[in-house]
């Protein structure tokens, strides 16, 4: 809730309280989406720490294997001479089949795993955003003999033909694996949805009263758009946002689960995960701990996504 | 009426067009061909790699090619790169396989998520409600295969239940009944983890849209009339909360396909969805093409389905 250029600039003279303040304090009143929000706050330090102190200080090095140690169980010693001696000389979440630290590598996943959401959340919203946005404020522009609008929204529409999972798997297994093909693939296959109600929200702040006065007043429509529209249009776009970051989560451990995912050295919870259903009985934290870490992220994604859809949605506060 | 129904096909037909002219971009543009599946195999001369070339048509211009594919679908003579097989016989038999799964699972999300909703709705607030609604979280958010090894792990070691699979191996001769309860047996559990998550979405759909409808004036009318409560919930609220969910139909039709790959792979279940997984690992482009394009037919039908059943449930909605 940073951002306070949401307030338009043609309300009514001083409300008692902001809609960011009066949202955030319904927001509050949730009490599940408020543990979501605190889960997420630690997470994003643990994946900002994780990623400065997994590359900066050797003793949380995810890629030093140590096959003396390999499989042992959470918070047992690390055996005696061996190089590179991870922090307390303790293994805090065990090691895996090469003896790497398994703290150190959910540390780094941590940081993956997020920017993997963020990132095709982010490429998916921008798309969404421009595509519906256009589609809403020029629709009735006309290319030759089909209107913007159309083109548009057929387009959409030939999206939402593939099915979301099939397509990121096609595409995924047809191209070089790498981590940002994952992010890029994810991000484009899944802004439809986004593109279609941002279209469906400018086109009913267009008829509203306080852009129809801001047109007459001769505002220019750049600032039109992007001053008195995109803010009013951003509360579902928020809330969808913070629930796919949820879903593009699930998608790459999904991806991993079928050899498609993050390929190594770099560590996410999926691919941990993945490689682990296949010591679920010789060393069951490698597939208990990813699975609960993944289970409990997402869950307070959801959540908070939940809790922001009943804070910003205005039909809801009669009751 | 029939004009839109004419005008509608139509469009959906164009788009059908547009649809599989992209998978076709896609799938070909992308890097990694047939010929190229197996680049370490020493016995793959040049020479061979041109022949599989000119055999598959892979040098000849995309839009030839796209020309080969459609006209092969529509006599149906779409080989397989993988085996030669006729891709369209090779469907079918995957489609009767995954069939049953996808009839399961949607009985199971379907007779589920009414009385969970309807209830939850109900009593909002109410102790059901919040455990409904943490489980139903919990549902969303676990990763399908992770739910999937636990269910497994759990029902292997107190059940006894044979879950991997359509049958038992060697079971051919076993009486008819012993088979059948067999196939019902291997089918629960897969049909179980794919409705997790659905169970779970529609749940809470339900339930938004109970409470709307609960807070209308007509519901306070028939309150008001001194009708009884069940008649109110039943009668007045649910069938009018029930107008969405016709469209969702329409929505069901592509899951045939996309929904099942994962629990297809986890259970080793023969079906559509591990067909194409199969088929992307062996670039078997006539194989995920024509998948695709099912796909595709399946949403638009759906969709056209279910904008006609809203018309015939709701008397308010006119097709102009």
């Amino acid at each position: 809730m940073a951002s306070t250029s949401i307030t338009p600039d043609l309300v009514e003279p001083t409300p008692a309280l902001g809609p960011i303040s009066e949202a955030w304090r319904r927001f509050r009143r949730d009490r599940l989406a408020s543990v979501g929000l605190g889960v997420l706050c630690l997470l994003l330090f643990a994946a900002l720490a994780g990623e400065v102190v997994t590359e900066w200080w050797v003793v949380f090095d995810p890629t030093a294997i140590r096959l003396p140690d390999k499989f042992l169980p959470p918070f047992s010693p690390a055996s005696t001479g061996i190089q590179d001696v991870p922090v307390f000389g303790h293994y805090l979440l065990g090691t895996d089949e090469l003896g790497r630290d398994v703290f150190a590598r959910m540390l780094q996943g941590s940081f993956v795993s997020l920017s993997i959401g963020f990132i095709a959340v982010g490429i998916a919203v921008t798309v969404g955003i421009t595509l519906g946005g256009l589609a809403g404020f020029y629709g009735n522009l006309r290319l030759g003999f089909i209107t913007v609008d159309t083109l548009i929204m057929r387009f959409t529409d030939t999206m939402m033909c593939f099915p979301a999972f099939f397509l990121v798997l096609t595409v995924v297994a047809l191209l070089p694996p790498s981590i940002y093909n994952i992010m890029v693939v994810i991000g484009l296959t899944s802004w439809a949805g986004t593109a279609r109600f941002v279209r469906a929200e400018f086109l009913s702040l267009r008829e509203q009263d306080f852009v129809v006065a801001a047109v007459a007043l001769g505002v220019p429509e750049r600032r039109i758009i992007f001053r008195h529209m995109v803010p009013n249009a951003m509360a579902p776009v928020l809330v969808s946002a913070t629930i796919d970051v949820a879903g593009a989560i699930l998608t790459e451990s999904a991806l991993s689960f079928l050899g498609f995912g993050v390929q190594p050295p770099y560590a996410t919870w999926g691919n941990i995960l993945a490689d682990g259903k296949d010591f679920i009985f010789d060393a069951p934290w490698l597939f208990f701990l990813p699975g609960c870490a993944i289970l409990i992220v997402v869950l307070a994604f959801n959540l908070v996504g939940e809790g922001l859809r009943e804070a910003l949605n205005p039909r809801l506060r009669a009751r | 009426m029939w004009a839109y129904i004419v005008r509608n096909i139509a469009q959906r037909l164009v788009l059908l067009f547009f649809v599989s002219i992209l998978a076709h971009s896609v799938i070909h543009l992308a890097p990694g061909e047939p010929s190229q599946v197996d680049p370490s195999n020493p016995r793959m001369k040049p020479e061979d790699i041109a022949r599989i070339r000119a055999t598959f048509h892979l040098d000849e211009p995309l839009y030839v090619q796209y020309a080969y594919w459609l006209r092969d679908l529509a006599t149906g003579e779409l080989k397989s790169f993988k085996d030669s097989q006729p891709v369209l016989p090779k469907i079918g038999q995957r489609f009767l396989n995954s069939l049953p799964l996808f009839i399961g699972t949607t009985l199971i999300v379907w007779s589920l998520s009414f009385p969970v909703g309807i209830q939850a709705a109900v009593r909002r607030g109410s102790r059901f409600d919040r455990t409904t609604t943490v489980l139903a979280y919990t549902l969303i958010s676990i990763p399908g295969f992770f739910l999937s090894y636990l269910v497994i792990l759990g029902v292997v070691s107190f059940l006894n239940v044979p879950v991997i699979g359509m049958k038992t191996f060697g079971t051919e001769d076993a009486e008819p009944v012993f088979q059948f309860m067999d196939r019902i047996w291997h089918l629960v559990i897969p049909s179980l983890m794919g409705a997790a998550g659905g169970i779970a979405i529609l749940s809470r759909y339900v339930r938004s849209q109970m409470l709307e409808v609960l807070s209308q004036d007509y519901v306070r009318t028939a309150r008001a009339k001194g009708l009884p409560e069940e008649s109110v919930i039943y009668g007045h609220a649910l069938r009018n909360a029930l107008l969405p969910f016709v469209t969702m139909f329409g929505f069901l039709l592509p899951g045939l396909i996309g929904g099942s790959v994962i629990f297809e792979q986890i259970f080793a279940w023969p079906g559509l969805g591990r067909l194409g997984y199969e088929a992307m690992l062996a670039r078997d482009f006539p194989v995920i093409l024509t998948l695709n394009f099912i796909v595709a037919v399946l949403t638009l039908a759906g969709t056209f389905i279910s904008d006609l059943l809203y018309v015939l449930v709701d008397p308010r909605i006119r097709l102009e």
